[in-house]
């Protein structure tokens, strides 16, 4: 390795998922776009909130309630420094990066869009980033529009330049690309948007576990992810928005929690981020969040960066010296992703023969049914990276691949 | 997991790399699309139905070895049997991949038994009897394309 400050074999003893056979090989998990595996860290917060600590939050005034919101909040406020956000009550907890979206459809999209007015998306965003904007415009009469790509993967800007236009209400644009692995360059893409006054949401699902991670630098009005992805629990996701636009938005669900008074007449909400979390949140689910967010600050994103890096350009190596292989989504910048083809082979055939050699990768459209048809291929195989991941691990799964092509041959 | 080449046998292979009755029938008097949401299979299957008797088959689309491989199949094994003959050919099939050690009827099934191989692969049975909920959709007079989801 030539990056020694990383120990990833000490890395991976963190991680006690990746220690078992599967069909009687040493498991290789190469689907962590789908979602990443959990540090025993993250495990020991779940199984300690619920040993000692379980209580419900904001409500008690006993002991364990008021520990379980300590614990709640002092998670938030980790969010918020992982990120960067300027306040706590910026963040706020939603089961992932699909329900952010939808809440901020829902609310911010419901309230400003309207008859005739446009919502942008681009050529390769999950399907989580194009059906609340679809829904929400055939809804309003609103029309949706696409910033197409090249043939690398990579976004079409002066298209998009010309796309904005005085009826664009919102911009709604993937950090990272889940079936390519292309980074969007979000600061010119924020930058040329609030130029005409137009806020930008940013889904950061696949960039958390990657990069850091600065929305008050990128300039982004919303900023989604999801816990799963970030070695986090699942069902636990965040939605950052700048104070100013949740304060004037309207809340999402309502119920307990998120008032402040309620008679038969009238209901204050509460404020932020409370107005927007009705009901009993993910008490655990938080708590493991922040334990993943201290285990990566711990590892350092810097570093987790440079390896992953460095794993990415080994693997693009090994993978394109394969005969018959082509990797969709060249991008410059990209990061974690190895999507490809291979020849005829349908990639549901190559997910079932290394699978069955214990390597884990994901087929198909990966919810992006639109930067399929770009590429005009049904399905791809994607294998998608971690910092737990090694570069044996790789060459495991191009002997996968020999094994693939040996039984089509 | 039994062994991979249970799973792709040679049959299978050929199947996929030259199928069978790979064509849009013209005259099909019957015909049903069937779509794996999961993986993305596609196939429209063509039946030419005579006075009860399928006369003449045919498929197209796209998907993996073994959903066009158990199409490919499908259109040679039921070219020539009348409807309820493959009415009953789809219940063995469906039983054979669905119901593992109940008893089949490996004459009747011939080569298509083949693919009970696919019984041992949960994510993969939907792949191999997509085409077959097709012919039944067909054969049944249900308008619907067919998903396996």
């Amino acid at each position: 390795m030539t990056n020694p400050s990383f120990d990833v074999n000490k890395i991976r003893k963190d991680f006690p998922v990746l220690h078992q056979e599967i069909n009687g090989r040493p498991l290789v998990y190469l689907d962590n776009a789908a979602t990443s595996q959990k540090p025993q860290c993250v495990i020991d917060a779940l199984v300690g909130y619920y040993t000692t600590e379980n209580a419900n939050v904001h409500r008690g005034v006993h002991t364990l309630s008021q520990r379980a919101t300590d614990d709640y909040e002092a998670a938030r406020s980790k969010v918020r420094r992982f990120i960067n956000a300027a306040h706590d009550h910026e963040l706020i907890y939603v089961r992932g990066a699909t329900e952010g979206i939808n809440l901020v459809a829902q609310t911010f999209g419901r309230a400003n869009v309207g008859p005739g007015d446009e919502v942008i998306i681009s050529a390769m965003e999950h399907h989580s980033n194009i059906v609340p904007w679809q829904v929400l415009c055939q809804e309003k009469g609103a029309h949706l529009r696409v910033i197409p790509i090249n043939d690398a993967g990579e976004l079409l800007l002066d298209q998009y330049e010309q796309l904005l236009s005085p009826r664009t209400k919102l911009v709604s644009i993937v950090h990272q690309s889940n079936a390519l692995g292309t980074i969007n360059p979000m600061t010119a893409i924020i930058e040329l948007a609030h130029s005409k006054g137009v806020p930008v949401l940013v889904d950061g699902a696949q960039s958390v576990p990657h990069m850091t991670i600065d929305v008050q630098k990128m300039g982004c009005d919303f900023f989604v992810f999801s816990g799963h992805k970030l070695f986090g629990p699942t069902g636990i996701g965040v939605v950052y928005g700048r104070a100013e636009l949740l304060e004037a938005m309207p809340p999402y669900q309502t119920g307990g929690e998120m008032i402040r008074s309620v008679t038969f007449e009238e209901t204050l909400y509460n404020v932020l981020p409370h107005k927007f979390e009705a009901g009993t949140p993910n008490i655990a689910g938080s708590i493991g969040l922040g334990a993943a967010i201290d285990y990566i600050d711990a590892l350092g994103m810097d570093r987790i960066n440079a390896y992953e890096k460095e794993l990415l350009d080994y693997g693009s190596d090994a993978l394109s010296r394969i005969e018959g292989l082509k990797i969709i989504g060249t991008a410059k910048e990209k990061a974690g992703i190895l999507s490809f083809i291979l020849g005829d082979v349908h990639p549901h055939d190559i997910g079932t023969i290394l699978d069955s050699q214990g390597i884990a990768i994901r087929t198909g459209h990966h919810c992006a049914q639109p930067v399929m048809d770009r590429f005009g291929i049904p399905a791809t195989a994607r294998a998608s990276l971690a910092f737990y991941n090694t570069k044996a691990e790789i060459d495991t799964l191009v002997e996968g691949i020999d094994q693939v092509l040996e039984v089509f041959s | 997991m039994s062994d991979l080449s249970d799973l792709y046998q040679e049959i299978l292979l050929e199947h996929n790399n030259k199928p069978r009755n790979f064509r849009k029938l013209d005259d099909a008097t019957v015909y049903c699309e069937g779509y794996n949401p999961l993986c993305g299979d596609r196939y429209t299957l063509y039946l030419k139905l005579d006075e009860g008797v399928i006369s003449d088959t045919g498929f197209q689309g796209a998907g993996c070895a073994i959903s066009k491989a158990s199409a490919s199949m499908l259109t040679q094994r039921v070219k020539g049997m009348s409807v309820a003959e493959a009415e009953v050919l789809f219940d063995h099939f469906h039983r054979m991949l669905t119901q593992p050690g109940a008893p089949i009827d490996a004459d009747f099934l011939d080569d298509l038994e083949t693919l009970s191989g696919v019984a041992d692969y949960p994510t993969r049975i939907k792949c191999a009897i997509l085409i077959w909920h097709a012919l039944h959709s067909a054969l049944t007079g249900s308008d619907d394309a067919v998903t396996t989801e």
